[in-house]
């Protein structure tokens, strides 16, 4: 899907926990996620911590979409 | 006799389903699950000597340190042979079955082979390092999917020569092999063409490799202006899965408007994903669709606009032209609807 989406002109990033799948089915911009039934959470913690996780996942992937880049790019900083 | 080790996930090794897809790996002595099959197809000249049990998420969470904790289970019992599978379409399954027969090959120096669906993202990922036996997309393949599996084992294991993945029900890996053909190319060539001039069939002698990449677009300039559109492969849907989206193998997505939704809760929203443990998605989908911090950038100023609404099917066993379907008319309407960026979710 993503590819679909990039095809068309618009940005996308993929947040995802399995890096290797987004890269071998070649999402451009991706972003790692915490873990596979919660990708933008982590139910260990509390839902504040939880949801202060999930704005950084976001702004990363923000930040991504604001990057320009070259070829598939994993922006795990 | 050779010694042969097996590795297989939870769900084969009877321990559970995906609430146990996070277990760390064991190894057992002795045949487990399809391991019973595969020893009666390997026949007498072969033992599986143990089996090697991991949880899909726990080895996808974690690929490096589970394949050394793997492999290390697996030096133990010196075997001959290792074979994982097969997979089918299952994606975690069919990257932790390439993942640890790529390190068991570099490691131990021993034959492997698995077994999984061309679609499987682990064929991709892995054809080239290693024989992977081309099977159907489900369980109810296991029967023509085990003989040949151990047919190509035996072969391996005796260092026999291997034929083309025609002859042999394995992947394409991309080798080309010199040989003698009895007409010379400029012959075949113009018997091919003409063949293509009447309509006929014909098959060319170099397939061209399938390069479906497209290149990367410019980065959004005003992110405080853009419109910014929620997309997933979670399945994220509204409470009670209004248009039945599958569990697996989806034959449709689904188009939500979320026009007013601050936050998505235990009461109205869910997962229709049967590919990971739902548990944490039901209780807040905002673990997969972070529609609840999106509208507070939204309110921030950070970003422009959250899209009205978000698209969503279920990623798992999906065939590929199902989702470029899907997405290649979807992503028309982000279009139409001047959606600048998109945030796609995968579980």
């Amino acid at each position: 899907m993503v590819k679909e989406i990039e095809r068309v002109g618009i940005p996308v990033v993929h947040i995802c926990t399995v890096v290797p799948i987004s890269l071998t089915v070649g999402a451009n911009r991706i972003v790692p996620a915490i873990a596979i039934p919660h990708p933008l959470g982590n139910p260990a913690k509390t839902m504040a911590e939880e949801k202060q996780l999930r704005r950084e996942i976001v702004l990363k992937s923000l930040k991504a979409l604001e990057t320009e880049v070259h070829g598939q790019t994993v922006f795990d900083k | 006799m050779i010694k042969v080790v097996h590795y297989i996930n939870q769900f084969y090794g009877g321990i559970g389903g995906e609430e146990k897809a996070d277990i760390k790996p064991e190894i057992r002595e002795g045949v487990v699950g399809p391991g019973m099959a595969l020893k009666a197809a390997l026949g007498k000249d072969a033992e599986i000597v143990a089996t090697v049990i991991c949880g899909d998420s726990y080895f996808n969470e974690n690929i490096e340190t589970a394949t050394a904790e793997i492999l290390d289970m697996i030096k133990t019992y010196s075997p001959d042979l290792f074979i994982a599978g097969p997979a089918f379409n299952a994606g975690r399954y069919g990257v932790a079955c390439g993942s640890i027969c790529k390190a068991v090959k570099e490691n131990l120096n021993i034959p492997v082979l698995t077994a999984m669906y061309i679609e499987n993202p682990g064929a991709d990922m892995f054809k080239k390092d290693m024989f992977i036996v081309s099977t159907a997309n489900a369980a109810t393949g296991m029967r023509q999917a085990i003989p040949a599996v151990a047919k190509l084992a035996i072969k391996l294991a005796n260092k026999e020569a291997i034929g083309s993945p025609a002859e042999e029900g394995y992947i394409p890996q991309g080798i080309r092999k010199n040989l003698f053909r009895t007409e010379r190319g400029s012959k075949r060539a113009v018997n091919m063409l003409v063949a293509k001039l009447r309509g006929e069939a014909f098959e060319t002698e170099y397939p061209m490799p399938d390069f479906d990449r497209v290149a990367p677009n410019q980065p959004v300039q005003d992110m405080s202006k853009a419109k910014i559109a929620l997309v997933t492969s979670g399945g994220i849907v509204p409470k009670g899965n209004p248009d039945r989206i599958e569990s697996s193998s989806a034959s449709k997505y689904g188009k939500y408007d979320i026009e007013g939704v601050m936050d998505l809760t235990e009461a109205t929203y869910e997962t229709a994903h049967g590919g990971y443990d739902p548990v944490y998605a039901n209780i807040d989908s905002d673990r997969v669709l972070p529609v609840d911090v999106l509208r507070d950038m939204e309110k921030e100023g950070l970003i422009g606009k959250l899209h009205r609404y978000f698209y969503t099917t279920t990623g798992n066993g999906t065939s590929v032209a199902n989702s470029k379907k899907f997405a290649s008319t979807f992503a028309q309407e982000l279009l139409a609807d001047g959606v600048q960026a998109v945030i796609l979710t995968s579980t």
